[in-house]
């Protein structure tokens, strides 16, 4: 009989390092093989779909860029907020605030013209820091679990959202529940003509070499990472765990809440139900497949929105439900975890004499 | 390579000695035989069969036995509870009696006794120890391995365990007995199995022809020189640097400390010592500022430490050095240079508004890393890479680099190799030379007669007694650590 057990590696190979997220992604895309099979389309031709009409048109390409976006902010907040583990779940919550906070400053004339926006930046980045404070101002006083509130904030502030949608906010005309349009002058500018590539994706290339140099160059993310690694060493050592858990609570909410700003003010000009298909818990994905290292999270959050673009492409072609594309993400975290066992066991096979 | 073709051979009614440094390989060569890691290579035979030891449960069902120096027992059960877990019931009903009688037959042939209804809790670690032992000899272990089991026993506690142990191989059973320690190692043992780097250097039996010496030199690989004496002169009655004064603390499920009393002067290197769980731990927390007494007073130079922080414990030089080196001392998971700066990391010297100075960080490393002679591969390397004695040597240089004047260590040679436990008395012995104050926490007696000026003894949460090193006498101490104080 043979066997199969985990052991402790001595050291990881860095092609081993490199590799992992590759090898998760094809793991997956393996795993996924069989649903598309069952649909019963071709594997080969789904995925050819799925992957190259994201690429296949320029404009296809923008909007794989655009709705990177949402997922590039997201992803970040959710690697800042790992890396000093504090376990920010609620990415999705914090970027409901932020979009709210925008629409509720970009639909009002309460701002001179030229600074609606970015005050609805700067109160859109304010409001996810807030929901994201909430958690870890009670995981700091009352070793209340993160989790746990940054989960359940997500639903609550869904719920108060809807409650104004159908509220106060709702339209009079149409009777439907989205949020009043904000001003033309609120809306973010388009880089690229006749195209949807706004001035959010410029927003969210700089954020990340900016998040990069911040948890590489400065005290606070040196903090961040050895809360961490290891609070109480932290700690004994005479850093400030409570200050340190909060600072990066705030900056991962402030990232989140940008995600719902670029999403307001740059593609949809009001909220609505469906602002966001889960960007918030695709981050965590994104984030884990990037090893939480801010540079990771582009290239993750790319290959998300690519997924994400041709999964209706992939759909009429094949006739495929798009939620493959939903599949795929899910299975991609579990392979990802999986993955990352690796990084520190090893499988060793063992002839046992039975 | 951890293990490199051993050949071991164990007898019944042998007391088999296994010495080596740190990383020789001890701890791993016994994981291999209890089935926590598989060997790559080889065989192990038992009554001469060949096995293949899966895991524990099955190194156990072979007459394994392991007594690890960490416990594995349910704190609030009582003896005969933690005795009964792992064994088959009756018809899934709890068997008290049985467990009873072989706790009495064990009682008859080894002297090993204990009360069935005692919470683990309430035991001494001693106790626990045995209950160990028992919980082993129960299973029907005739092999047993015991892993540095004196390192926590006063040395009254040690003598009881090793007449158990005499009378377990008069029984034939077999033992094989992991130290560091040659003392002791020369008095139990019958035969002697030397390791370094990973392979067995020597077989000898202990006879008269064995001297520390030799054994030092095996374990080292070199010669050692003979141990250092350094110029103890009465220390003067210089200034009180660091004073602790009706400290008392809370907690749940630590000890607490109960009026607490220590004067430590500048020059000199006062001992605490005592059976590990006594309050040596809360001690060292509250001079590290990481345990705020419930009331007493803390003073560094005369001045009250107020309130009681690591900043604040920081700010007034205390350089502290804890004894779990790799869970609070130093993050393991983090390059070498972070760990380093760490303390310090908000000064000048490393940033300024907030960003590093990469630079200034790196110089500072690598000024340290030939200062000390720390044995690694450049400033970034990840910190869990570096030897035992290497990051003793990096908690060193990062207090000491500031010139502190209260230095607080606790365990300060455990696990280190004799060279490197040479090396960080020497640096002791430096600054008390330039009259420093020193509090050195220790497990390891011999260690403390060394160094110290004063052994202070802790027992239950106080000091109950602290004396001057020319009236400190083993077996003095040895009564002091069970709680036994002379009213001569």
């Amino acid at each position: 009989m043979i066997g199969v057990r985990l052991e402790r590696r001595d050291y990881t190979p860095v092609w081993l390092n490199l590799m992992l997220p590759f090898l998760a992604i094809l793991a997956a895309l393996i795993l996924c093989s069989g649903l598309i099979a069952m649909a019963g389309a071709n594997v080969f031709s789904a995925y050819a779909k799925l992957f190259l009409s994201a690429l296949s048109s320029r404009f296809n390409l923008v909007e794989t860029v655009v709705k990177a976006t949402p997922l590039i902010f997201t992803g970040l907040a959710v690697t800042v907020a790992f890396r000093a583990k504090f376990w920010n779940i609620g990415a999705e919550g914090q970027l409901l605030a932020g979009a709210m906070a925008a629409a509720f400053i970009g639909a009002r004339q309460i701002l001179p013209a030229w600074s609606l926006v970015p005050g609805m930046i700067i109160a859109g980045g304010m409001a996810g820091a807030f929901w994201a404070g909430i958690p870890a101002f009670l995981k700091t006083r009352f070793k209340v679990d993160d989790v746990v509130t940054t989960l359940l904030l997500n639903f609550i502030i869904f719920y108060g959202m809807m409650a104004l949608l159908d509220g106060p906010w709702k339209d009079p005309l149409s009777g439907y529940p989205d949020s009043p349009d904000i001003l033309m002058e609120a809306e973010f500018p388009i880089l690229l003509k006749a195209t949807r590539l706004h001035l959010g994706v410029l927003l969210a290339a700089l954020a990340t070499p900016l998040v990069w140099a911040l948890m590489r160059h400065t005290t606070l993310g040196f903090a961040i990472n050895a809360v961490g690694e290891n609070a109480k060493a932290a700690h004994y050592a005479g850093l400030n765990i409570t200050g340190v858990m909060m600072a990066t609570a705030l900056l991962s909410g402030a990232l989140a809440g940008l995600a719902g700003v670029g999403e307001v003010a740059g593609l949809h000009f009001q909220v609505m139900a469906g602002l966001s298909p889960g960007y918030g818990y695709t981050g965590i994905v994104i984030a884990m497949l990037a090893r939480l290292n801010p540079l990771g999270v582009i290239p993750a959050a790319l290959f998300f929105a690519m997924i994400i673009t041709g999964a209706e492409a992939m759909s009429r072609a094949t006739g495929v439900p798009v939620f493959l594309a939903d599949v795929i993400q899910g299975t991609a975290l579990v392979t990802m975890l999986i993955a990352l066992l690796f990084n520190q066991y090893r499988l060793r096979w063992t002839k046992q004499s039975a | 390579m951890a293990n490199d073709k051993i050949d071991l051979t164990l007898y019944p009614g042998d007391i088999l000695g296994l010495l080596g440094e740190n990383g020789a390989g001890k701890t791993t060569l016994m994981n291999v035989l209890f089935g926590v890691y598989t060997a790559d290579a080889g065989r192990i035979l038992i009554d001469g069969k060949p096995v293949d030891i899966r895991n524990s449960a099955h190194a156990l069902a072979l007459g394994v036995g392991m007594v690890h120096q960490h416990f594995h027992m349910v704190p609030c059960h009582t003896v005969l509870e933690n005795l009964m877990v792992g064994q088959k019931g009756y018809h899934g009903l709890l068997d008290r009696t049985s467990i009873n009688q072989r706790m009495d037959q064990v009682d008859d042939s080894y002297g090993l006794r204990l009360d069935p209804d005692a919470r683990v809790e309430d035991l001494t670690i001693g106790q626990q120890q045995r209950l160990e032992i028992i919980k082993a000899l129960i299973r029907g272990a005739r092999i047993l391995i015991l892993d540095e089991p004196t390192s926590t026993l006063t040395p009254q506690e040690a003598e009881g365990l090793f007449d158990a142990l005499r009378a377990m191989t008069s029984r034939q059973m077999g033992v094989i007995f992991i130290s560091h320690k040659l003392n002791e190692v020369r008095t139990i043992t019958n035969r002697l199995v030397i390791m370094r780097q990973g392979k067995v250097v020597a077989h000898r039996q202990n006879d008269t022809s064995v001297s520390r010496r030799i054994l030092a030199e095996l374990m080292c690989g070199q010669q050692i020189d003979p141990p250092e004496k350094p110029a103890i002169t009465a220390s003067k009655p210089d200034q009180v640097l660091l004073a602790l004064e009706h400290v008392a603390t809370g907690g749940a499920n630590r000890p607490h400390l109960k009026d607490i009393h220590l004067h430590v002067h500048g020059g000199e290197i006062v001992g605490i010592a005592g059976v590990s769980g006594n309050g040596q731990r809360e001690l060292a927390d509250v001079i590290a500022g990481v345990l705020v007494p419930t009331s007493g007073r803390l003073l560094v130079n005369g001045q009250p430490v107020n309130p009681i922080s690591v900043r604040e414990i920081q700010a007034r030089s205390v350089g502290r050095i804890p004894e779990d080196r790799t869970g609070i001392g130093l993050i393991t998971t983090l390059p070498l240079s972070d760990n380093m700066v760490m303390p310090r990391i908000r000064e000048k010297r490393f940033s300024r508004h907030g960003f590093l100075k990469h630079d200034a960080i790196y110089d500072f490393v690598s000024e340290q890393i030939d200062r000390y002679d720390i044995k690694a591969d450049g400033t970034t390397i990840r910190t869990g890479t570096l030897s035992g004695g290497n990051l003793q040597k990096v908690l060193l240089a990062r207090e000491l680099a500031w010139d502190p004047l209260v230095l607080l260590v606790a365990q300060p040679t455990r696990g280190l190799d004799i060279a490197a436990a040479r090396f960080v008395h020497r640096q002791f012995f430096i600054l008390r030379q330039r009259g420093r104050a020193l509090v050195v926490i220790s497990e390891d007696l011999e260690e403390l007669f060394h160094l110290c000026d004063h052994i202070a003894v802790m027992f239950e949460g106080r000091i109950i007694d602290m004396l001057p090193i020319a009236e400190a006498s083993v077996s003095r101490v040895g009564m002091l650590m069970a709680g036994i104080k002379e009213t001569t």
